[in-house]
């Protein structure tokens, strides 16, 4: 590895882990409702209720939150739905772009309303200004904002308990005001700040129309311009991923230099890296936060070199932007992989076998590795019920997790969480290697074709976003299929994990004891990571095995298929 | 105390016939289908039979590996049906014999007058009145509602002492089966046929009838939740495999019998086989301790108990207080003393005279005179003494060496009434006592006072270590008892108990469960009393001695046929017991999964892209597994194997030290059973790859 490429690791690390805790407190503040710096806002919060009519002081039950966001998101899918079939009658549209297909439109719809932002198209050739900024731009925040109120409405089901025993169960929060807050507070001011950055490095912000030129090769182009940074900014932070041109942040004017690719990196593991200290601040016990953020950090490096030297090894140039070069290449796709960001600054079809493989393992451990802002943290909390459920027997007592017993209930719902994805990952591969429809697409065959598709419906069903490449995914099936699986994969997990916590705020508190099993030291730290590891490599191994792992065997044997 | 063993210990050859037999009555589909992960087994198992005949009958008979699989699938589910089967036949021994015992008994039904009517024990009816004599069996269990008698129960809980039932007292139950000795009692029954404690303690041990408990609930679901994983990713791998084999023109997509054996190899059959056997067992061993457990989910909660309520009197202290010390007043030889403590005692019954010549002999080996021809005063309640006189020569009393023993103003009443005094270092030794909280005894011979007993509430011997081992559990432990502050201090320091209730009247119990609940713990308590009741209905965890009362043994959710207050420590250790064996297996089948991935997948895509007879996953066949064929056999015939390997220990409980606190015991069954589970089949696997080939089975 270059000097260089540590520098830059280094960089990134030394940032997004310094920030994490105060970004946790500030967080924390923000949303129990205490004094922040930018309370100054607070008429704005308070405007905002009145003309919407929402009753800030109404306190919800896990079903109601539930049920808020399924509305939330149900018009947020019907709306821009609509703006994308219909953009060639609505304003800002300098390319006099047509609206999209019906599947594409619905596709996309889905995939920015899920956080996922898997693209079909390419945003240059298919979008009006209209669309990124009225459409998907406020949809990367809305998204962003949904997954985080989730979050902390897991959270508060966890650390909350009954005052009595007859007591109704407490609440888990407001939705519109948690997405309010989160919008304002945490959303709106850092993405001003990167996109600020963004544009001091020359990612485009405009209005205008395309600008022809003349290219060295004397071929007439079109340079695609827009309102770039700002949506490029949330993109990160929010962990949407959904680039504003079609080669994402491998495009210069999306990405052009090294420093804005460390922003770009460093803005989309902010907000993820900060969830398990908010989480073990707003539990009351910072030491869960931590092991949970260490379990997360251990898997990330481990992941990080692994990639890193399995393209350094067997990687080559092919596919990669020539001013990344490999290591960092392959630290951009484990980052965007494991923070369910999705944006790429390189083909991942184009990796060797297994530095491919590392991103698409990220993705099928669940996201949970920081994963998506707030998705990262309730799908690793699923899997936190689970560790203490099996290993807390151990110590000769029902399990429980800071306080409250794990019983039946949120043993189903957590698993259901776990399972929905998997699921999705491996029926919907099955079907479309089955199908001629699917094989269609393939740009690849062999084990390297198994790849592309489990990759294509592991980024839907993660909500990454990712694109492995090589498959062509604008077709019904495909449309429709990553759409349900999107779409699953988001609210299979959400409705779970929101019931699991409703349930867990209806449980009273267990005192602590000698005899509690500890969930805040280095062997509950093992058990998780291990938890992790299994359930995902057990689930996918067999997969994997017939793909990436028998290509890069192919590969090593020097086998030309 | 010797006791008798009683049936249903061992595992006798007429257990393991009877749990043959039902391993394979359990085949039956309604039965499987109660456990989702050996449902699936049979599903799996019966599909591949069916596949294999249908060749067969098409003119392809199965290969020798075919077969081999095959047998081994069902080998898992039989293995599985068998460990169910030795806990129930474990249990039901137990329960067959007690039962036996009181289905032939004639109960002489009692109808207020003289006439009695017999009829057998089944036919008894809740509230009928029985009569039993000298020799009689008790027809079922019930209530003594008139009378005393001693009673000989060592047919249920192996102790040859008899015990005295009496009517009215907290000592009034008594259980069906057990033999009256001397004396006539009436006893009211309590409980229709099909319902005494013998019933549902035969409920509890048939897994057709037994409950799942919330614990075995939601690990089952768990359970279930990995199983359906397993078969999304094993039905899945078929598409997947004829998409490759498409590719590869190389083999064809991987058969029924391979994914049904990879499938079954992955599920968590060794916790799925296991779970009701280890939940069984818990029941068998409560009973072992003579403890019947009325729900599955009680002894569950035992583990989890971490409070313990503790009278003081039988379970901290032995009961009685005892002599521990002789002080002799000044001018007074020690043996002096002990001669005369000895002579006022050697008639006297009670604990506390036992108790004093048991310290005598210990302290004199050469054994004073005993001081023959005596007549013993017994202790009255007016003179609040005992002692001895001797008749002089003429016949009367002689007043010189009339020996009493007493409280210090009893004696000193009896001195100075003859014309003595009492020294004042004796005086001293007395209150000395007391403070400590033990009760001085002053001993006098005609109008001397010799010095003093120092009689104590003597701390069971090895229960400071019992307490130290709870505590290191998280069990904090609170004596409770009448005494005041001053006596209750001193013995909970000496016992190491984490807290005590002084002066505690009969509703302070229910008030400290209270207290503690409301404080986020669970409480467990024995108590025998009908003052107990309340409590022991609202303790999470309620002992109901079978001596006590009808209403503590119905508020209570176990029921101790000992009657031995000290047992409640040992149902906690049982409960805690059942959930580490529990989690222990869980974790060692899930972690088997690992070694059979590597075994089982080279193999069966060993095919596909193979060039010049090399596969290009080869290199995944890291245990260097013979040929596909042995690498399938051998990691089905451990997955088998090691159900039968670990149903000792399911039966048995994982061993565990309670002293060595919590963390300690997590790290040791993590390494045992998790890093364990995790090499034990890469070495089977290996081991059975070896013999198959040498066999040439593969």
């Amino acid at each position: 590895m270059k000097s260089q490429d540590f520098v830059e690791i280094a960089i990134v690390a030394f940032v997004a882990i310094g920030a994490a805790p105060f970004l946790a407190a500030y967080m924390a503040r923000v949303y129990s409702g205490d004094k922040h710096p930018l309370r100054f806002l607070a008429p704005v919060e308070k405007f905002f209720y009145r003309i919407t009519g929402i009753d800030s002081g109404q306190e919800m039950d896990w079903k109601k939150y539930a049920l808020s966001l399924l509305a939330f998101s149900s018009a947020s899918i019907v709306l821009l739905f609509l703006i994308l079939v219909g953009q060639g009658h609505l304003p800002l549209d300098s390319q006099k772009l047509p609206g999209m297909s019906w599947h594409l439109a619905l596709n996309t719809a889905i995939s920015f309303v899920t956080n996922t932002n898997w693209q079909a198209y390419s945003g240059e050739a298919s979008l009006s200004y209209f669309s990124q900024a009225v459409g998907l731009a406020v949809q990367n925040f809305l998204s962003a904002a949904a997954g985080m109120a989730v979050a902390i409405a897991v959270i508060r089901g966890i650390a909350a308990h009954k005052a009595n025993p007859e007591g109704a169960a407490p609440s888990l929060g407001n939705f519109w005001v948690d997405m309010t807050r989160t919008v304002l507070y945490i959303l709106l001011p850092l993405s001003i700040v990167i996109a600020l950055v963004l544009v001091s490095q020359g990612v485009v912000q405009s209005l205008s129309g395309y600008v022809p030129s003349l290219s060295l090769e004397g071929k007439q182009d079109l340079i695609p311009l827009g309102p770039a940074a700002s949506q490029v900014a949330i993109k990160h932070l929010g962990t949407n991923g959904g680039g504003f041109f079609g080669p994402n942040s491998a495009f210069p004017l999306e990405n052009p230099t090294p420093l804005s690719n460390i922003v770009e990196v460093i803005a989309q593991i902010l907000i993820p890296f900060a969830f398990p200290l908010l989480f073990g601040r707003m539990v009351g016990k910072k030491g869960q936060g931590r092991v949970v953020f260490a379990v997360m950090l251990v898997l990330l490096v481990v992941l990080v070199f692994s990639a890193v030297a399995s393209e350094r090894r067997w990687g080559s140039m092919e596919g990669k932007e020539t001013r990344f070069g490999k290591s960092d290449s392959a630290l951009f796709a484990v980052l965007t992989t494991i923070t369910s960001c999705g944006a790429v600054d390189a083909m991942h079809d184009s990796f060797s076998p297994l530095g491919g493989m590392i991103p698409m393992i990220n993705i099928m451990l669940g996201e949970v590795i920081f994963g998506g802002v707030g998705s990262g943290l309730y799908g690793m909390l699923a899997l936190v019920l689970i560790t203490v459920f099996i290993a807390g027997l151990m110590v000769g007592r029902s399990p429980e997790y800071l306080g409250k017993k794990i019983e039946a209930r949120e043993i189903q719902l957590a698993m259901l969480a776990i399972i929905a994805p998997n699921f999705l990952i491996l029926a919907f591969s099955a079907v479309a290697v089955s199908l001629p429809v699917g094989l269609m697409g393939l740009s690849n065959r062999g084990p390297h074709g198994l790849s592309e598709i489990l990759y294509a419906y592991a980024s839907g069903a993660g909500n990454n976003g990712s694109a492995f490449g090589g498959l062509s995914v604008n077709t019904p099936f495909y449309n429709l299929t990553l759409g349900a699986d999107m779409l699953i994969g988001r609210f299979g997990v959400i409705f779970p994990m929101l019931g699991a916590a409703g349930s867990l705020a209806a449980k009273k508190l267990v005192a602590p004891g000698a005899g509690t099993f500890k969930t805040d030291t280095g062997t509950f730290g093992v058990l998780l990571l291990s938890v992790v590891v299994i359930v995902a490599g057990l689930t996918h191994f067999p997969a994997l095995t017939l793909g990436p792992i028998l290509d890069h065997f192919l590969m090593t044997m020097g086998a030309t298929l | 105390m010797k006791k008798k063993a009683l049936p249903g210990y061992g595992i006798s050859r007429k257990t393991l016939l009877s749990a043959a037999l039902a391993a394979f009555a359990k085949l039956d589909p309604r039965v499987e289908f109660k456990n989702p992960v050996m449902f699936t087994v049979w599903a799996g198992s019966l599909l591949c039979t069916i596949a294999a005949a249908a060749e067969w009958i098409g003119g392809l008979p199965p290969s020798s590996f075919a077969v081999q699989v095959i047998a081994w699938l069902w080998f898992t589910l039989l293995f599985a049906n068998f460990a169910e089967g030795i806990a129930e036949a474990q249990g039901k021994a137990r329960a067959d014999s007690l039962r036996s015992m009181r289905n032939a008994i004639t109960a002489h039904l009692f109808n207020g007058g003289e006439k009695t009517k017999d009829v057998k024990s089944s036919e008894l009816r809740s509230g009928d009145l029985v009569v039993c004599e000298t020799g009689d069996l008790i027809p079922g269990d019930g209530e003594v509602v008139e009378g005393v008698a001693s009673v000989d129960e060592s047919a249920i809980t192996g102790e040859s002492a008899p015990v005295i039932r009496e009517a009215g007292g907290d000592r009034s139950g008594v259980t069906g089966g057990t033999r009256v000795i001397s004396d006539r009692i009436v006893i009211r029954i309590t409980a229709d046929p099909g319902e005494g404690f013998v019933d549902k303690m035969i409920l509890m041990v048939e897994n057709a009838t037994r409950q799942k408990t919330p614990g075995e609930i939601a690990l089952t679901i768990l359970l279930a939740s990995l199983t359906m994983i397993f078969l999304i990713a094993v039905v899945s791998l078929y598409p997947f495999s004829r998409y490759i084999a498409n590719e590869s023109k190389s083999m064809n997509a991987l058969s029924l019998l391979k994914l049904v054996t990879l499938l079954v190899c992955l599920i968590p059959t060794t916790i799925g086989g296991l779970l009701s056997a280890i939940g069984i067992s818990g029941v068998s061993r409560l009973m072992r301790k003579n403890v019947m457990a009325l729900s599955g989910r009680a002894i569950e909660a035992a583990g989890d108990i971490d409070v313990l309520l503790l009278d003081k009197t039988g379970t901290i202290t032995y009961g009685n207080r005892m002599a521990t010390e002789l002080i002799a007043a000044k001018g007074v030889s020690e043996p002096e003393l002990a001669e005369a403590a000895l002579a006022a005692s050697l008639a006297d019954d009670t604990p506390e005279g036992r108790s004093i010549v048991a310290l005598v002999r210990d302290r004199l080996p050469a054994r004073p005179a005993a001081a023959a021809g005596g007549a013993f005063v017994p202790f009255s309640a007016s003179t609040r003494m005992s002692g001895v006189d001797f008749l002089a020569a003429g016949g009367e009393s002689d007043p010189k060496r009339a020996i009493r023993k007493g409280a210090l103003s009893a004696v000193r009443e009896f001195v100075e009434g003859r014309g003595g005094t009492v020294p004042p270092e004796a005086v001293g030794a007395c209150e000395r006592i007391a403070r400590s909280g033990g009760t001085p005894l002053a001993v006098s011979v005609g109008n001397r006072v010799l010095g003093v007993i120092h009689l104590k509430d003597v701390v069971k011997q090895g229960i400071k270590e019992r307490f130290a081992g709870l505590r290191a559990m998280g069990i904090r432990t609170v004596m409770i008892t009448g005494d005041n502050r001053l006596t209750a201090a001193a013995i909970a320091a000496e016992s190491g108990v984490s807290d005590f209730i002084a002066e505690a009247k009969p509703e302070s119990k229910l008030e400290a469960i209270r207290q503690e609940q409301a404080g986020g713990h669970l409480v467990g308590m024995i108590g025998d009393g009908t003052n107990d009741a309340p409590a022991l209905a609202q303790a999470d965890v309620g002992v109901a001695m079978a001596s006590g009362t009808q209403t503590a043994r119905e508020a209570g959710n176990m029921i101790d046929f000992d009657n031995d207050p000290a047992k409640v420590i040992d149902v906690v250790e049982v409960g805690k017991q059942l959930l580490i064996t529990r989690g222990s297996l869980t974790t060692f089948s899930i972690a088997n999964d690992v070694a059979k991935y590597f075994a089982i997948l080279p193999a069966v895509f060993s095919g596909f892209y193979a060039a010049g007879g090399r596969s290009p996953l080869a290199a995944l066949n890291i245990m260097r597994l013979a040929t596909p064929e042995s690498a399938i056999l051998s990691a089905v015939v451990f997955n088998a194997i090691i159900i039968i390997a670990l149903i000792p220990l399911a039966l048995r409980g994982v061993k565990f030290n309670p002293a060595a606190g919590a963390s300690r015991i997590l790290r040791k069954n993590l390494l045992i059973y998790g890093l364990g589970g995790i090499v034990a089949p890469f070495v089977g696997i290996k081991l059975l790859d070896m013999l198959l080939g040498a066999l040439g089975l593969a």
